[in-house]
């Protein structure tokens, strides 16, 4: 153990799935042309106002109650004021002082399973901002204001996450919540999930926290985890060398695995918050938390305890299930329409997850629908085809989506699983391998392996194993 | 037959009603006045012949020209706030008022000269250079609408729409001699108007008479769900508060308006003018507004912090100036910005950059607003006791031009008694109540409750009906 323990806060920056945008009523579909989602308000225009769209409000609403927090009594909004070229206003609309919401907690597992309650500290709203994209060789830089008046949630937790693992299955959970809640796509990669780091250390015991680095520009839970392992390294090197961390702002390098330094202290910006004035403060309806509240869906954690309840399922089987909602309604689904749970469990986080991994896509994205994985788990039961063929016949369903019954059909891969039609052939087997047949009466074990072998020679693959074990094992007597 | 353009919408309305006076006949008066008087009032910055048909022929201000201060967004037609900034800006919409007015079927002859994005009380900080008060052209016809007063003054257009964020818009009604409203906070939209302080800003009518001023405010009043503070209260109609009779209505005459330095004649007029509305049947009582000698401080406070954040905007990144071969990107904000802004509108970015900064905040603007809680709460508990209250509108008449340019203390000064109607959201309006020695005009402001301008009409309607002030005209 290191003679370090490593302190971490996280700050999550989520976009909203609304219709609109928080303060207008532009698009918020991601990949648009550039440009093409903008008005007056969104682009800062002089004389337009922003005006609160209801449904972030209700969202964000959702996001705090689904992580426990206080519902603030007023909704206040304030203005962040600085300099960019992606931020039309030159300010930003924020929450400073009196978030929407605060006080709330997750809960995840750590090392050796233990429990840990992470401190959210808070929930606030505000907008995002432009993107500048930079032509390669040009003198000059373009904005695109799709982006901009984005709804975007920001989830600041406490200073209460101890190593990069622990950061790792935060945002992991974090990220199944808010999926579940369906208010936003979390997607790292369109960047409507965004993670900054906040991580220092401090000599093991220490009452007083060490100065803190804030990580940024990672893209990834993964990268996530890499800039904090690196960073705690960093740092525990420099205080070894008895040298001074310096409080400032560091880039992760994904490509190199380092962080560099993008600002110090002192270069940091004073925002100049001061209370929005064209957003009216207004009290919540407590009516509306209260429907919030009663609309809220069943979270991880209870459809994890219900799978393994109900449906009589591992913990770790039912973890690998809920961890995304959609893989989760996707078995349920299968659920409805075959009894053994287990097997659509066993498919599901093996064949099902393997495609998807395969294939970088998410389970909506799969052809294969659960009707069709279930007719083809009863296919299996009822002997029409054997494990092997099932797997090819997913494979092909995975890819095009056909019935499974139809691609046994048309691939002949149907098992033959006619009583007498097995009977036959074990004799002829029987009458042809009689050195064998005195072997497996003689007490050779491999005998009747090789015996069957013979039998799914005779029917190029399609006899039913099972039946012609059983078959040869009645007609050879004992065994 | 007097002409055309020296009438009122009201006495203009009852032409084409009944003698079927033709409406482009009305333009063409107006356009013609302007021709012969603009070149020396200066109150214009941009005709625009081509908005001088509106062929709305139904509504309440169908056929009569309005002067649009220059900071109110006309959709295609430039709008620069009187600032280089905003050179060549031509907004892709309408504000909310003048989407009204078009609805109204009014006649938007133009935009008028203000100072630079309402800073001011002169008119004097306009980059088109300083509108001439229309009673003495030696003289500042008052800001920041100076340009709207000037003309409905110098008879250049029926109405004028101006802005009030301390007194833009009673200010210069007082002195140029015309009648000017700032109505409640909240009362009329400013989506579309490029906002100084946005906490404080306020549209208004600037009209020859009170009537007017009440026709003109029931078109532009309402609630926009464009603008989160517009707030949602029905429009009445103000034109059935125009009746003269104040008896028994009780009139708070405030002390601490009445200080050291007011100009004696002003003094006289308003005192001689409360004397009339007693002599008329009001309840006139002293009352007190304890926290006024605070209010020009906070207010110096909250509008340049807010108009530091509002102005951020203008970084020649999308639209406006943006100045030539800048080496990076913050030196285009650098050389825009210096180029764009002039003096005035560089001193309150400043001021309240300052005011905003960590470890100021709390000194400056949070203190600031508790003085605003004050002020508030001064006018609530007055409120209690009277019906509407009644000041001078400003310490002086008209100075002259360049007389307080360098001198920007004495500058803010002039906009004393206007300011606390500002901080505390209330309406208020200036009348003419008299001239000087000089023949310069003299204003009236009167108060009332929040979304009481019932109150204030009738109150200005009864002193103007029973005084000639408001039909005397300036020699042009």
């Amino acid at each position: 153990m290191s003679a370090y323990e490593t302190v971490i806060g996280l700050e999550v920056h989520l976009q909203l799935a609304t219709n609109t945008k928080a303060f207008c009523g532009c698009s918020t579909k991601f990949g648009a042309e550039p440009n093409s989602h903008a008005c007056p308000v969104c682009l800062g225009f002089p004389g337009s106002l922003p005006v609160l769209n209801e449904q972030a409000f209700l969202f964000s609403v959702k996001v705090a109650l689904a992580l426990d927090c206080k519902i603030q009594g007023l909704v206040k909004f304030d203005r962040k004021n600085y300099y960019y070229p992606d931020l039309p206003k030159n300010f930003q609309i924020s929450q400073y002082d009196m978030p929407l919401s605060y006080n709330g907690s997750l809960e995840i597992t750590v090392k050796d399973k233990t429990r840990k309650r992470i401190r959210i500290k808070r929930v606030h709203l505000e907008e995002d901002a432009g993107k500048l994209i930079h032509p390669e060789g040009k003198p000059y830089s373009l904005v695109d204001y799709n982006r901009s008046g984005i709804p975007l949630l920001e989830i600041v937790t406490e200073p209460d996450i101890n190593s990069p693992d622990e950061a790792y299955e935060y945002l992991t959970k974090l990220k199944s919540i808010l999926e579940y809640l369906r208010v936003s796509d979390c997607d790292m990669e369109k960047g409507s999930l965004r993670c900054d780091a906040n991580i220092s250390i401090r000599p093991r015991g220490a009452n007083k926290l060490g100065t803190k680095v804030e990580l940024k520009n990672m893209n990834t839970f993964k990268g996530v985890r890499s800039a904090l392992e690196y960073e705690a390294k960093r740092q525990e090197s420099i205080l070894e060398d008895k040298g001074e961390i310096a409080q400032e702002t560091r880039l992760w390098n994904a490509e190199k695995q380092i962080t560099t330094s993008m600002r110090t202290k002192e270069e940091a910006q004073d925002y100049r918050y001061f209370p929005e004035p064209d957003l009216v403060p207004f009290v919540v309806d407590k009516d509306l938390i209260r429907q919030a509240r009663e609309s809220l869906p069943e979270l991880p954690e209870a459809k994890l305890n219900r799978f393994v309840k109900d449906f009589g399922l591992s913990e770790y089987d039912a973890g690998v299930l809920i961890s995304q909602i959609d893989i989760a309604d996707y078995f349920e689904e299968c659920a409805k329409g075959y009894p053994n749970r287990k097997t659509i469990s066993n498919w599901i986080t093996g064949e099902v997850m393997a495609v998807l991994n395969d294939k970088f896509i998410g389970i909506k994205d799969l052809k294969l629908l659960p009707r069709g994985l279930t007719e083809l788990l009863k296919m299996i039961d009822e002997g029409a085809v054997s494990g092997k063929m099932a797997k090819a016949i997913f494979a092909e369903a995975a890819e095009t989506g056909a019935d499974p019954k139809e691609i046994a059909e048309k691939r002949g891969l149907s098992q033959i699983s006619d009583r007498k039609l097995i009977e036959e052939m074990a004799e002829r087997v029987i009458k042809r391998e009689m050195k064998t047949v005195n072997d497996y009466r003689a007490g050779k074990s491999n005998a009747l392996a090789f015996l069957i072998g013979q039998i799914m020679k005779e029917s190029r693959g399609k006899a039913n194993p099972a039946l012609a074990s059983e078959i040869l094992k009645s007609k050879l007597g004992g065994g | 037959m007097e002409n055309l353009y020296s009438l009122t919408a009201h006495a203009l309305k009852e032409l084409m009603k009944k003698d079927g006076l033709n409406p482009s006949k009305i333009s063409e008066d107006v356009f013609g006045r302007i021709e012969a008087v603009d070149g020396r009032v200066k109150a214009i910055v941009r005709v625009n012949k081509s908005k001088f048909s509106n062929t709305k022929s139904s509504g309440k201000l169908s056929g009569i020209p309005i002067l649009i201060k220059d900071n109110i967004c006309v959709k295609d037609e430039e709008t620069t706030c009187a600032s280089k900034i905003l050179e060549g800006f031509r907004p892709p919409y309408d504000a909310t008022v003048v989407k009204k007015l078009e609805e109204a079927g009014a006649v938007l002859i133009g935009k008028a000269n203000m100072d630079e994005f309402a800073f001011g009380s002169s008119c004097e900080t306009s980059c088109y250079g300083p509108t001439k008060n229309p009673w003495d052209l030696g003289r500042i016809p008052g800001g920041s609408s100076g340009g709207s007063a000037a003309a409905v003054a110098a008879d250049e257009t029926i109405l004028a729409l101006g802005s009030d964020t301390g007194g833009s818009i009673r200010q210069p009604a007082a002195l140029c001699g015309v009648v000017g409203l700032k109505p409640t906070y909240g009362r009329v939209s400013r989506y579309g108007l490029i906002a100084f302080a946005s906490s404080l800003d306020q549209i208004g009518p600037i009209t020859k008479d009170v009537e007017d001023a009440a026709l003109l405010l029931g078109v532009i009043a309402g609630h926009d769900e464009m603008d989160s503070t517009s707030v949602d209260i029905p429009v009445p109609d103000y034109t059935k508060s125009l009746v003269k009779d104040v008896k028994g209505m009780r009139v708070g005459v405030p002390k601490e308006y009445f200080i050291k330095g007011i100009d004696k004649e002003v003094d006289e007029a308003v005192k001689k003018a409360i004397g009339l509305l007693k002599s008329l049947g009001a309840k006139v009582a002293e009352i007190s507004l304890p926290h006024t000698e605070y209010a020009v401080s906070a207010y110096y406070i909250v509008g340049p912090a807010e108009a530091s954040s509002n102005l951020a905007r203008f970084d020649g990144v999308q639209y406006g100036l943006r100045a030539d071969r800048p080496e990076d990107m913050i030196d285009m904000y650098v050389k825009t910005r210096s180029k764009g802004f002039g003096d005035e509108a560089k001193r309150r970015i400043l001021l309240g950059t300052y005011c905003l900064s960590t470890g100021y905040y709390d000194a400056y603007y949070l203190k600031a607003q508790k003085i605003r809680t004050r002020i508030k709460e001064d006018f609530e508990s007055a409120f209690k006791a009277c019906d509407c209250i009644i000041t001078p509108t400003t310490p002086s008449p008209a100075f002259k031009i360049g007389e307080k340019t360098n001198d920007p203390l004495s500058m803010y000064l002039s906009d004393i008694f206007t300011i606390p109607a500002n901080l505390a959201g209330i309406p208020a309006i200036s009348i003419p109540c008299g001239f000087s020695k000089d023949g310069l005009p003299i204003g009236l402001q009167i108060l009332a409750k929040p979304f009481d301008e019932e109150t204030i009409f009738r109150a200005a309607y009864t002193f103007e009906q029973s005084t000639e002030y408001h039909k005397r005209k300036p020699e042009l």
